[in-house]
């Protein structure tokens, strides 16, 4: 829309802005990520509906990848910044915690271990046996 | 000093990176796994609050920048899942498996561990959206009346946790596919377990992406049931 005008003026073609529409893009997917989660009565955050949006835009093409891709791998990249905030929380909410110190610590290391061994082992098991149907398969075939 | 830091609008962020950029010059020169950038960072922030007596809420004000990008940044995660587009598409069914018995192993393993400490149901049910990523968690914690800060609290150790000992876990389990180190990484330990599979390999953050959102959305609907056991 931008662009006509600075054709307009300049005579030429509009200078590069490809990092300010990308940005668009991904904080306007937030935006109606938003609206969605305040608009459906579910436990489930913006960033949820906008991973879906911007999944199914790319699927379908409607969003092309290099129209995204620069300001996302950025925001990936520096993701793990993100969550000092929150970690740095515990300071505070911690207090709250001195009751059950103990259990809470082995509970949650325990059942996250429990959960990526079985999650992990789960997948890759799978894996192998469908890999192993593929090739019997294949040998039928033969 | 005090004072002075309550007013400064970039001393958080500018804190926050410094902690991580100390984190990764630690792991670059020990490589040893306890020297996690994000865990250094953390407890560098913490020090930093605590020697200057700083308020966390002034902290956390000068540092909503990074809180602010997260919802964008959660959303970006689709763009490597779809640049993994063929390999979902081959191994779904995998990733299905994984995924679900991942989810059903944790709340089940939070049932018994509850049940083994005494635990009462208010305990027990905020416990129990661990896994998850934190704004799915808190609601989820909220709708079946657990306490809030706690679950908040419980998802971020998990995340951390899953971050540091990720690797050694997956090595002690002998998991050595990309995508099923990927998918245990995001079912274990959401979003933050998901940067470290970004730091792995592009399919392990792929696959881990795909595995935080749906072990999330799943959790909304199983949480709910384990609730009732106890």
């Amino acid at each position: 829309m931008l662009e006509p005008l600075f054709f307009a003026f300049f005579g030429r073609k509009a200078p590069k802005v490809k990092i300010i529409k990308e940005a668009f893009i991904i904080l306007a997917i937030s935006l109606v990520g938003e609206i969605l989660k305040s608009l459906i009565p579910l436990p489930i955050p913006a960033s949820i509906y906008g991973f879906v949006i911007l999944f199914v835009g790319l699927y379908t093409h409607m969003i092309p990848l290099e129209k995204v891709k620069t300001t996302a791998d950025f925001l990936i990249e520096i993701m793990p910044l993100m969550f000092i905030p929150a970690a740095v929380g515990l300071l505070v909410s911690g207090k709250a915690l001195t009751e059950i110190l103990l259990p809470f610590i082995l509970i949650v290391c325990v059942s996250t271990i429990i959960v990526m061994g079985t999650s992990g082992a789960v997948t890759q098991w799978s894996m192998k046996g469908a890999k192993a149907k593929e090739e019997s398969d294949n040998e039928g075939a033969i | 000093m005090k004072e002075l830091f309550e007013h400064l609008l970039y001393f958080g962020v500018v804190v926050s990176v410094v902690g991580y950029e100390i984190g990764l010059w630690l792991k670059k020169k020990t490589n040893f796994s306890l020297f996690n950038p994000l865990l250094i960072a953390v407890i560098f922030v913490m020090g930093f609050l605590s020697l200057f007596h700083i308020q966390y809420e002034a902290y956390e004000e000068s540092a909503s920048l990074l809180s602010y990008l997260l919802t964008p940044a959660t959303v970006c995660l689709a763009v490597p899942l779809y640049e993994q587009l063929e390999l979902l598409k081959k191994q779904y069914k995998a990733i299905l498996f994984g995924v679900i018995s991942g989810m059903v192993s944790g709340l089940i393993s939070i049932f018994l561990l509850s049940l083994l400490f005494h635990l009462n149901h208010t305990q027990y049910v905020t416990l129990l959206p661990k896994s998850i990523t934190t704004a799915i968690g808190m609601g989820v914690s909220e709708e079946i009346g657990g306490n809030v800060t706690i679950t908040v609290a419980a998802i971020v150790v998990t995340g951390i946790l899953g971050n540091v000992i990720g690797e050694v876990v997956l090595r002690f389990f002998h998991i050595k596919e990309p995508i099923a180190k990927g998918i245990a990484l995001g079912a274990a330990s959401h979003a933050i377990g998901t940067s470290k599979a970004m730091e792995i390999g592009e399919v392990e953050g792929a696959m881990s992406s795909l595995s935080l959102a749906i072990t999330g959305l799943l959790t909304v609907i199983a949480a709910p049931i384990f609730a009732n056991f106890m």
